[in-house]
């Protein structure tokens, strides 16, 4: 009798949980008439904060362009089209809760660049800045630029773009918890002259980070975000998002994220671009084996997530491809540096730090634990994009390689025997060195490099331990400083200008906690002199700029306050079997960057979904 | 009856308070610190972060002495208020937990419920016949002793991946929304299965081994004996033990539906199965103090709750409970 109930129970919450999933789900399908959803549900928001008089406005203006856009039919609406959708995964570590453009470090993949646009786009292959919500800018005098907006192009609510979106998005930076605050340290004033024209007057011009701005803060509608409280700018999740781009948002859960190709797209008409896929499903990152055999299958068109051993799959005829045929296959994203702590002994020594940096075989790393998808680093540390700026004679003649010997060779003449003989150096001063490189346990990769990080250096004869605390143990060591050595290439990643880089390298004032670069603690008041007067290089001065990174360069080969090592890809493999013509080095293909992270849609990874093609039309 | 129910009701609620006091203390004693985290993931350039770091530390309450943290904590709770994560900002816990839920309930229920029934009557009617027991036997241990994470892995390689018959990952295919058609539950059940099955194959080897081994236990109790002596059918002495050997496996079960809502970390890893286990793992890998409450705040709550339900059955399936009650009173 009992077990009968039992029985009958499972079963009973079986159906009722079927029923109630599909339930919740059930409700936005019955208002799914496409675009009618979206407008809806805005001007239900309007209603709550603005006075009533707008909210009419929007409304009629919005059921007149309702009857424009004639929806499909939703049956079409359930099921996606294999065809026509593109899947990516990569960026997404947990189910998307935000899509806030003034949230980086939260917002769902695509919010930035798909959704929310920028005045410009950056081309970091060929250094170039496209025009795009902006149609030009320019530096009228040293401390003032003048920016005009392009004319034409509408949020997806119908309402066009002004300046005053723009004068209102830089405006928003002038709250404390917004994450461009700063900028108003060097902004005096951002000014609109007419419908289309802003004037920023600086203070304090850094052209430099004025260039990365240009390129990375999402322009969003002052007509929607007028009303909003510090508070729901600063923590609210947006949803739903209301951008220009070329896509809307059309749907979350769990596990995804789905964006529809928004129609009436300005680039269309303006620059005779227009997106291929009509979906993009973005998929939380799965683990690995899920990924391998998703691509494999598929049911993912683009995987931006490290996956060991994807090289073979390239090699192997399995319809996967990444950037280059052969080894590096991937494109370098960033460089990872191992960090040492200049407040302790013996890493103090530049003659100790140097004689690590031609310690450690870096060629190891790259051909045994990578399997060959990264690069080793120039000695300078620079990715391949910024490689105009490397200085070759300051390189020829501070640089280093891997060279025992030369390692061995500078602890002796600094002074650093072994004099207890157990095989390990003891500092000048006769006190034994026992050292620990930590990297965040279960970052497998980072794992197994310091392996080889560890016995290069004990092969020297350096008493050096590999060690994995969990991430919040190898924070706190590296932000607090009580590390010996660690790996990290949290800052170090591409973008328009090399200061980014050297801002995070030689990051100051030296405090207690070191949250973002330099976590070594090198002090050096010259270099970080350097870095500002980097800064305030106008963008157009290559010359200028390769002359103060030269003297950085020498003061970096010099002390050697971080060695870096190899460079991270900017990881991407595609399965070619629905959309074809993805950008690549070979001859012809398309040159933008395949990457779905945030910050690399405004970095030509848009583009590359005007490029793409449906396998099926050809 | 009163008097046994309300001492019990006593111990839970201490033992909830004290529960959910580590709860809260234990995340904050973990090294790191969650806003840091977060923001590392942001790759913000360092003024920002800085600035970030002070704002979010502000606006979490983690810039208060602990013991005022602990007063709030206590304060919001009795609202109803379990906090905003960090990890997945700015989403409240409550939502996220009530989100993630139902998918764990949907692939852990049948397959505990499910497992749990075929398991004991397997193991109840293995442990009579001594060939079955003899290959039963070993396949049990190897069932039960088999990590999820394995079976499941293999399981997707040959239903999945070889023979093409089972999807691989998500709870429903991403080529749908959620509505309400046949397409779309047969799709939610043919992703399910997988999953379930994993869960249910080792699970039902634990149930079939420890029913097996209690049924035969019994069978050698005095009780049994004393029957046989009696010339009891056989029939009425296997009732009489199967009755005996269902207490140890129904508290296994109260046990197992109490922590449901902890999810299957290691199956949901394997099938990208969007429950909360992996959102536990994430929130304690990113110190997200306020999710790990949440999700431990659920999870001490469902444990208490079915060992409150076990005493309550106790007294109704076992006698000897209700018998030692009465004794108490008088």
């Amino acid at each position: 009798m009992k077990i009968r109930s039992l029985y009958l129970l499972s079963l009973v919450a079986i159906v009722l949980l079927v029923l109630s999933a599909c339930g919740q789900a059930a409700t936005p399908q019955v208002v799914e008439k496409v675009v009618t959803k979206e407008v809806e549900k805005v001007v239900t928001k309007e209603v709550e904060k603005v006075v009533t008089k707008e909210v009419e406005k929007v409304v009629t203006k919005e059921v007149e362009k309702i009857v424009e856009v004639t929806p499909e039919p939703s049956a079409e609406e359930v099921t996606y089209d294999r065809a026509e959708t593109l899947y990516t995964s990569g960026k997404q570590w947990g189910p998307p809760t935000s899509w806030n453009p003034i949230q980086p470090w939260a917002y769902a993949t695509g919010t930035l660049g798909l959704c929310y646009e920028t005045l410009f786009l950056y081309d970091p292959l060929t250094n170039e800045y496209i025009p795009w919500l902006a149609e030009s800018g320019e530096w009228v005098s040293d401390t003032e630029y003048e920016l005009k907006v392009r004319q034409g192009v509408n949020w997806t609510d119908g309402e066009p773009l002004t300046a005053a979106d723009v004068v209102f998005t830089f405006e928003l930076g002038k709250l404390e918890s917004v994450y461009y605050h700063s900028l108003w340290n060097w902004l005096e004033s951002a000014e609109q002259v007419d419908d289309y024209t802003v004037k920023f007057t600086f203070s304090e011009p850094l052209y430099q980070e004025w260039g990365n701005l240009l390129y990375s803060l999402a322009i969003v509608p002052k007509h929607l975000w007028e009303g909003r409280s510090e508070e729901e700018i600063a923590s609210g999740d947006n949803l739903p998002p209301l951008g220009t781009g070329a896509y809307m948002y059309e749907t979350h859960s769990e596990d995804r994220m789905v964006w529809v190709k928004n129609e009436n797209w300005w680039a269309k008409e303006q620059l005779g671009l227009d997106v291929a896929p009509k979906r993009i499903v973005d998929i939380v990152n799965p683990s690995n084996n899920v990924a391998l055999g998703l691509i494999l299958q598929a049911n993912l068109d683009l995987s931006n997530n490290f996956l060991p051993g994807i090289a073979t799959l390239v090699k192997g005829g399995y319809g996967i491809s990444t950037w280059y045929p052969e080894p590096p296959y991937m494109l370098s994203g960033n460089t990872a540096f191992l960090f040492m702590n200049t407040t302790k002994k013996p890493m103090d020594d530049p003659a100790f730090r140097k004689a690590m940096a031609y310690a450690i075989d870096v060629d190891q790393i790259v051909n045994v634990v990578y399997g060959n998808i990264v690069k080793a680093s120039d000695p300078t540390g620079l990715l391949p994009v910024w490689s105009q700026y490397v200085d070759q004679d300051v390189v020829d003649e501070l640089g280093f390689s891997y060279d025992p010997d030369m390692a061995r060779q500078i602890l002796a003449d600094a002074g650093y025997k072994d004099t207890d003989g157990d095989g390990f150096v003891e500092a000048p001063d006769g006190s034994k060195i026992e050292l620990k490189v930590i990297v965040p346990f279960g970052w497998t990769d980072w794992m197994e490099s310091i392996r080889v990080v560890a016995s290069s250096a004990q092969a020297v004869g350096i008493n050096l331990e590999p060690d994995f605390p969990d991430f919040g143990g190898y924070s706190d060591q590296l932000y607090g400083g009580t590390f010996d050595m660690a790996i990290n290439n949290f800052g170090s990643n591409m973008s328009n200008t090399p200061w980014t880089f050297y801002d995070w390298l030689f990051r100051n004032p030296i405090t207690e906690q070191m949250n973002n670069g330099n976590f070594g603690r090198y002090d050096n008041q010259e270099v970080f002199d350097l870095v500002v007067q980097l800064d305030k290089t106008p963008i157009e001065d290559v010359e200028g700029m390769k002359a103060v990174m030269s003297d950085i360069q020498r003061i970096q080969l010099t002390d050697m306050p971080a060695i870096p090592l190899w460079y991270n890809g900017a990881w991407a493999q595609w399965n070619s079997t629905y959309w074809t013509n993805w950008p690549s080095a070979e001859e012809g293909a398309p040159k933008y960057l395949p990457i779905t992270w945030n910050g690399y849609w405004n970095m030509t990874g848009l583009l590359m979904l005007t490029e793409l093609q449906p396998a099926s039309s050809q | 009856m009163k008097n046994y129910l309300g001492k019990k009701l006593l111990i839970y609620l201490l033992t909830f308070f004290l529960a959910v006091t580590i709860d809260w203390l234990i995340p904050r004693f973990m090294p790191g610190n969650p806003v840091q985290t977060m923001l590392a993931r942001a790759a913000l350039r360092p003024e920002a972060s800085e600035m970030l770091y002070s704002y979010y530390i502000k606006a979490f309450g983690l810039d208060l002495p602990l013991w005022q943290q602990y007063l709030n904590f206590w304060n919001a709770l009795f609202h109803g208020d379990l906090g905003i994560s960090v990890y997945l900002f700015p989403e409240p816990v409550l939502n996220i937990i009530l989100r993630a839920v139902p998918y764990d309930i949907f692939l852990l229920l049948p397959a505990i419920i499910l497992s749990w029934i075929a398991g004991n009557n397997f193991g109840a009617f293995a442990a009579r016949k001594s060939w079955l027991d003899n290959t039963i036997l070993p396949v049990g241990y190897i069932l039960t002793a088999t990590p999820y994470m394995w079976l499941g892995i293999l399981l997707a390689w040959v239903f999945g991946i070889v023979m093409d018959i089972f999807p691989i990952a998500g709870a429903y295919s991403f080529a749908l929304r959620p509505h309400l058609s046949w397409a779309f539950i047969k799709d939610l059940l043919w992703h399910w299965f997988l999953p379930f099955a994993s869960l249910f194959i080792v699970m039902f080897g634990g149930w079939a081994i420890g029913m097996r081994n209690m049924i035969i236990y019994e069978l050698e109790a005095d009780y049994s004996r004393y029957l046989e002596s009696l010339g009891a059918p056989r029939k009425l002495i296997r009732k009489y033990a199967f009755r005996n050997a269902m207490l140890p496996q129904i508290t296994g079960l109260a046990l197992q539906l109490g922590v449901i809502v902890a999810g299957a970390l290691a199956t949901e890893i394997v099938f990208s199965y969007p429950g909360i286990g992996y959102l536990i793992l994430q929130a304690v890998q990113n110190q997200d103090y306020f999710l790990i409450q949440g999700c431990f705040l659920f999870i001490i709550i469902g444990v208490l709750l079915s060992n409150f339900a076990i005493d309550i059955v106790y007294v109704l399936v076992d006698p000897r409970t209700r018998l030692g009650m009465t004794g108490e009173a008088s």
